[in-house]
C-alpha cells in the first residue's frame, strides 16, 4: 500500500528540515543549556562546601575565643591573687618596717636618755666632788688640829652612800 | 461550581441526545436529493495522508485552503516544473492543468495508481509520477516543528550564554526541566558518562522534534494537524540518522562483536553469525521507524474513524442516528485524544530511550580483557 512506502520529496524535505534544527541546537543550543546547569550545579556544590568549611572555622575560632576567654579568666584570678599577697606582703613589710623604727626610736631614746643619765651622773659626781672638797676646805677650815679625828670622819663618809654624803 | 458545570456539560448532551431523533425525523420527511455516497476510505486516509494543499475549512461548500507550492521535475523532459497547489487542487475530474507544456492532475485518493499524488498526463493519455519534492502540508508541518523548537530553546540558550550565573526565569526553568528530564531520565542511563556531551544533542533533538510532531499532530486546526510523525518518510530519516549515530560511531569492541563475535569458529568462519549481526544492526532502526509510524497513524485512524462512524451510522440509520452517534464519538475522540496525549510522551520516549541504548551500547567499553 502506498502508505508504507517513504515519499521521496517528503524525505528530503524532512533531512533538511531535521539536519537544520540539528545543527543549529547542537552548536548554539543544548551546550549551552547542558553548560550553564553544570556550571550552576558546580557552583553551588562549591559554595555548599565553602560554606561548610567557613562554618567548621567559625566553630575552631569560636573554640578558640572560649579558650582565650578562660585563660584571660585564669589569669585575671592569678594576678588578683598575686596582689593580693603583694599586698599583705607589703603590710607586713611595713609593720616589721615600722616596729624596727619604732624599737630603733626606742632605742635611741633609751641611749640618749643613759648617755644623759650618765652625763647628769658625771655632773652630779664632779658637783658632789665640789660639795664634798667644799666640805672639806670648810672642815679643814674649822676643825684642822684634830687630824685622827677628822680621818675617821672622811672615812665614815667616804664608806657610806654617796647619796648619804650629799644629805 | 465544578459540579454545576459538570452537571450542565451532561444535560447539554443528554439535551442533544434527546433533540437528536425529532431533527432526523424531520429531515427525514422533507425527503433531501440523495447526497453522495460517503467515501470512508478516502475520509479517513485524506486525513492522515500527506496534501498538496492545507485544507482549513469548508465555508458554503467552498474550501479555505492554504495552497502550498507544487515542486515537480518531469521524468523524461527534465524541466523543473513550479506552481501553486491551487491549481491542480481546484480541478474537476477529467480535467488537467498544463504548466509550461507538461500537464498535471493529483490522482484521485481511491485510485490504483498513485494516489492522492501529482501525476503527469503523457500526449499519448499515460500517466507518470514525477519526481516530486513539493512542500506539502507535512513538510509543512515538519519546519513548524522545527520552528517551534528553534523559538522555545534559542531563547533559552541565549540567556544562558549571555549569563549562566543569573538566577534562572520561569521559562529558563521550563527549558532546564524539560531538558534535563530527557538528559538524567533517558541518556544518561544508557550513554557513557564520557560520551553524554557527544550524542546528547542528537538524542534531545529527536526526543523534542518527535515530542512536539506528535502534540502538533493531535491539534486539529490550522497550522496544526499534520500527521507528521504517522508518515513513513519521516520515521525513515529519524531511522537513518540513529543507524548513522550508532555504526559511524561505534568502537573497535562494537565493531568486533559484530565481524567477530565470542561464538564457536564453525558459526562465524562460515560467516553466519556475522550476518546475523549485520541484519540486526538494520532491524534496530527498522523497528524503531515502524514503531513509531505505525503508534501515530493507528491514533490518528482510531480518531478518524470514530469522526467517520458519525457520518457511515447516519448515512445507514438516517442523520437521527447520526445525531446519536455523534455524541458517543465525542465522547470517544476525547478518550482516544487524551490517550494519544500519552502515547505522544510515550512514543517520543521510546524511541529516544532505544535510540540512546542502541549508540550506548555501540561505545560500550569491555570492563576487563
Amino acid at each position: 500500500m502506498d502508505l508504507f512506502l517513504p515519499e521521496s520529496g517528503l524525505v528530503i524535505w524532512m533531512l533538511i528540515a531535521f539536519l537544520i534544527v540539528f545543527v543549529i541546537l547542537a552548536k548554539a543550543g543544548w551546550p549551552m543549556i547542558m553548560g550553564a546547569v553544570e556550571k550552576r550545579n558546580a557552583h553551588i556544590s562549591d559554595s555548599l562546601l565553602a560554606a561548610d568549611e567557613a562554618n567548621k572555622a567559625l566553630a575552631g575560632i569560636e573554640q578558640k575565643r572560649q579558650e582565650t576567654m578562660a585563660a584571660a579568666q585564669a589569669e585575671q584570678i592569678r594576678i588578683m591573687k598575686e596582689s593580693q599577697d603583694l599586698k599583705t606582703q607589703l603590710i607586713e613589710e611595713a609593720k616589721t618596717q615600722a616596729r624596727k623604727e619604732a624599737e630603733k626610736i626606742v632605742t635611741d631614746a633609751r641611749l640618749r636618755m643613759e648617755k644623759e643619765q650618765a652625763e647628769a651622773m658625771a655632773q652630779m659626781k664632779s658637783e658632789v666632788v665640789t660639795l664634798a672638797v667644799d666640805i672639806a676646805e670648810k672642815l679643814l677650815q674649822r676643825e684642822l688640829s684634830d687630824k685622827q679625828a677628822q680621818n675617821d670622819y672622811i672615812e665614815q663618809l667616804l664608806k657610806n652612800n654617796p647619796t648619804q654624803i650629799q644629805a | 461550581m465544578r459540579n454545576v458545570l459538570k452537571h450542565s456539560v451532561f444535560f447539554f448532551f443528554f439535551a442533544l441526545l434527546a433533540l437528536a431523533p425529532i431533527q432526523g425525523m424531520a429531515q427525514d420527511s422533507v425527503q433531501q436529493p440523495k447526497k453522495e455516497k460517503f467515501d470512508a476510505k478516502s475520509f479517513i486516509f485524506g486525513h492522515t495522508g500527506d496534501s498538496y494543499c492545507f485544507h482549513i475549512t469548508e465555508i458554503k461548500g467552498e474550501p479555505v485552503c492554504v495552497w502550498l507550492p507544487v515542486i515537480v521535475k518531469c521524468k523524461d523532459g527534465g524541466s523543473w516544473h513550479c506552481f501553486s497547489s491551487k491549481h491542480v487542487c481546484e480541478l474537476k475530474e477529467g480535467e488537467t492543468f498544463n504548466h509550461k507544456g507538461a500537464n498535471f492532475y493529483i490522482s484521485p485518493i481511491n485510485a490504483d495508481k498513485y494516489p492522492g499524488k501529482l501525476v503527469e498526463v503523457k500526449g499519448d493519455g499515460s500517466i507518470s509520477r514525477p519526481f516530486d519534492i513539493s512542500f506539502t502540508k507535512n513538510a509543512f508541518g515538519i519546519f513548524l516543528v522545527v520552528i517551534f523548537l528553534l523559538a522555545f530553546f534559542l531563547p533559552a540558550a541565549r540567556k544562558y550564554k549571555k549569563d549562566p550565573m543569573a538566577q534562572p526565569t520561569k521559562y529558563q526553568g521550563l527549558v532546564e526541566w524539560l531538558t534535563y528530564t530527557v538528559l538524567d531520565g533517558i541518556i544518561r542511563p544508557n550513554i557513557p558518562e564520557k560520551k553524554v556531551k557527544k550524542f546528547a544533542p542528537y538524542l534531545l533533538t529527536v526526543f523534542f522534534f518527535i515530542f512536539f510532531a506528535n502534540l502538533f499532530g493531535l491539534i486539529p486546526f490550522f497550522p496544526f494537524g499534520a500527521n507528521v510523525t504517522g508518515n513513513l518518510s519521516i520515521t525513515v530519516v529519524l531511522a537513518l540518522l540513529t543507524y548513522f549515530f550508532v555504526n559511524l560511531f561505534g568502537n573497535k569492541h562494537y565493531w568486533k562483536d559484530i565481524l567477530w563475535p565470542d561464538v564457536p569458529i564453525f558459526l562465524k568462519a562460515f560467516p553466519l553469525m556475522p550476518i546475523i549481526e549485520l541484519i540486526s544492526t538494520i532491524t534496530k532502526p527498522f523497528a524503531l521507524m515502524v514503531r513509531l509510524f505505525a503508534n501515530i497513524l493507528a491514533g490518528h485512524i482510531v480518531i478518524m474513524v470514530l469522526m467517520a462512524l458519525i457520518f457511515i451510522i447516519g448515512g445507514m440509520y438516517g442523520a437521527g442516528m447520526g445525531g446519536v452517534m455523534s455524541v458517543v464519538s465525542i465522547f470517544m475522540t476525547i478518550f482516544m485524544t487524551a490517550l494519544e496525549l500519552l502515547v505522544a510522551y510515550i512514543q517520543a520516549y521510546v524511541f529516544t530511550i532505544l535510540s540512546s541504548l542502541f549508540i550506548g551500547m555501540a561505545q560500550h567499553e569491555p570492563e576487563h580483557e
